[in-house]
């Protein structure tokens, strides 16, 4: 019992550097071009979904069959949809949609992730060979066409479009989370806190989690364009959200018979949609930079 | 000696891991399957069968038996190579794959010469003048392509090249008008039609192809671009660039003939991954271009619960790129004597 209170402190003392990295991480990517367009798109997202309620002009459900198929103008400023419905005011809370999925995708992921990499990497041997088999079969398949299977299966609805992606998106996170444990786990800190009689669980939680946690995270930024796209997709096709939800690829798929009289039905949405994952993809571009010492020295 | 009976061991034990691979995608085709919300007899014997009928069809299909009973069945089916009948067209399902799949392959096969052809350029140009602007140029553009949704692209491009410039053809594989005339003989639309000298319809298909896979060779020529570029600065980087340089070679001779003929090996590797990952996009732009293909038999059986027809796309899927994968490493072997 002693041994293992010993084995504390280190890890406690950890998160002042990291928070002073991510600062400094957080102030390069501002400073380059790209990625202050990514970080100012995912504010811009955030906020919208924030105060959505005060920033809409209309209600997103409300259909008015008087003024179908408006064409964008003062009253509405991204125009009306086949049912009446304010465009503009949709995407706001689309953006709810969106951030929902991100956040879910997020946190069911990454725990997921980084158990069966650092699992795999710390006890190597069969254990390793068993879970990296696993997760070489899920990569076998394009994650849109894996995650279409699993909403089949599942039934489609928002939370299991969430579900299936999650199911999809967790090998590249755990492949990334078993390299590094790879590393660690030579570490003598492991070693010592081994030494010092803490549990196999202890040490997986205690000293490697935290030590995969910052690439992981910057694994996950990268992945999230391709979540996104996968959700819409999935949303396109009539497997995510389903029809009264303000979900942006969804509103493609209705907005599609109307498209070529109406081209606002699709335009606006899509913009919404290619705007965040671009945010994410330049964001993840800058991260990797931010994160390269190759890269640091030379600017 | 030593050496050949290494590799052979590398080859038995990449062989034991493709068919490990493998398995698991017969489990999870099987599970996807068991798990669907379809009454698979209910789905061969109808809604008003009686219940004699019911039960006969229940237990011909040995439902009966516990799982794993049932999976040793499924793994015979799909070793006798019999993938059961859709439901939806009411034809065995690899007949209809058979004839479905050749229109995915005509266009992933021209996106992904667009891919390549605007990719691997433009990844050189970019390594070239790293952090240079026509790098970040090149790297906006192909992040761009990189963040589109691919069905949206699809519209946009039918409203502007389509609708309003007429420049290519609409959705479909050719112009309604022509629709039944080529014979069927490979089901390549391109190849049928110059066989059978319609010169007309294998116009109207191109005029028809040109906007579709244009669009997935974009979005798939970002991760090329990135790829190259990487390789690129590699060698770029390496002393012997510079001794070429020294020697008195051009600047253009020691791109394109030392440091691009190095990184071939990687670049045919990475093109036949991409090849792979253009089927994802494929499922997306076949529905918006009406694009009679695997995307659109997939999806459209997803929609009513085929379970035959989807747990045979998703195998197919799987297989597909099992052996893009081993032929990208196989590639990569017989090319590059380093791994011999």
């Amino acid at each position: 019992m002693t041994d293992t209170s010993r084995a504390r402190p280190a890890p406690r003392r950890r998160p002042r550097p990291g928070l002073i990295a991510a600062r400094n991480i957080l102030v390069y990517l501002a400073k380059a071009p790209t990625s202050a367009f990514g970080l100012l798109v995912l504010a811009l997202l955030i906020l919208a979904a924030v105060f959505a309620p005060l920033l809409a002009t209309h209600d997103p459900y409300a259909q008015n069959l008087t003024t179908t198929l408006q064409p964008p103008g003062a009253a509405h400023f991204f125009g009306t949809d086949e049912l009446g419905r304010d465009i503009y005011s949709r995407l706001l809370f689309g953006a709810r949609i969106t951030l929902t999925i991100i956040f879910l995708v997020t946190i069911v992921v990454g725990p997921i992730g980084l158990l069966v990499g650092t699992v795999a990497g710390y006890f190597g041997g069969r254990t390793d060979t068993v879970l990296m088999r696993v997760t070489d079969i899920f990569l076998s398949f394009p994650s849109l066409i894996l995650s279409m299977a699993f909403v089949a299966a599942l039934g489609p609805s928002l939370n299991n479009a969430i579900i299936a992606i999650s199911l999809t998106a967790w090998p590249p996170i755990a492949r990334l989370a078993r390299a590094e444990t790879m590393i660690f786990r030579q570490a003598d800190y492991i070693a010592a806190a081994r030494l010092q009689g803490a549990s196999n669980a202890r040490i997986i939680w205690r000293s490697i989690v935290p030590m995969c946690l910052p690439s992981v995270l910057i694994r996950l930024t990268l992945n999230m364009a391709t979540v996104i796209l996968t959700a819409a997709g999935l949303g396109f096709l009539g497997l995510g959200a389903q029809p009264p939800l303000p979900e942006w690829g969804a509103m493609i798929a209705t907005g599609r018979r109307y498209m070529i009289d109406s081209w606002w039905l699709v335009t606006f949405p899509g913009l919404a949609i290619l705007s965040v994952s671009l945010a994410f993809n330049l964001l993840g571009d800058g991260l990797r930079d931010a994160l390269d010492p190759k890269q640091m020295t030379r600017r | 000696m030593s050496g050949g009976t290494w590799s052979w061991q590398r080859v038995a034990g990449q062989g034991g891991s493709v068919f490990v691979t493998l398995f698991g995608l017969l489990i999870l085709t099987f599970v996807i399957g068991r798990i669907m919300p379809v009454d698979p007899v209910r789905a061969i014997v109808g809604e008003d069968a009686t219940r004699e009928v019911y039960e006969a069809a229940y237990l011909r299909l040995g439902l009966d038996k516990p799982m794993w009973q049932q999976f040793l069945f499924y793994l015979r089916d799909v070793a006798t190579l019999d993938f059961g009948t859709s439901i939806r067209t009411g034809q065995p399902v690899l007949d209809d794959v058979k004839r479905v799949l050749p229109a995915t392959i005509e266009l992933a096969t021209f996106a992904i010469v667009f891919g390549a052809g605007v990719g691997v350029p433009l990844g050189v140009l970019a390594a070239v003048h790293k952090d240079r602007w026509p790098d970040h140029l090149i790297r906006v553009f192909s992040l761009m392509g990189h963040s589109m949704p691919i069905f949206w692209t699809g519209m946009i491009g039918l409203l502007v090249f389509y609708a309003g410039l007429g420049w290519v053809g609409g959705s479909g594989r050719m112009s309604q008008f022509y629709i039944g005339l080529v014979p069927e003989r490979t089901n390549f639309l391109l190849i049928d039609s110059a066989l059978a000298g319609q010169w007309d319809v294998f116009c109207s298909a191109i005029n028809h192809i040109l906007l579709p896979a244009s669009l997935l060779g974009y979005s798939s020529s970002a991760y090329i671009t990135r790829m190259t570029r990487s390789f690129m600065l590699d060698q770029l980087n390496q002393e012997y660039i510079t001794t070429a340089r020294v020697k008195g070679l051009s600047r253009r001779q020691t791109i394109w003939r030392h440091a691009f003929g190095n990184i071939r090996v990687q670049l045919v590797t990475i093109v036949a991954l991409a090849y792979g990952a253009l089927l994802e996009g494929a499922v997306l732009i076949e529905t918006v271009f009406a694009w009679p293909g695997f995307g659109q038999y997939l999806t459209s059986n997803l929609l009513i619960g085929d379970m035959n027809a989807v747990m045979t796309c998703v195998l197919i899927v799987g297989l597909i790129f099992i052996t893009l994968n081993l032929i990208s490493d196989l590639l990569y072997r017989i090319f590059d004597p380093r791994t011999r």
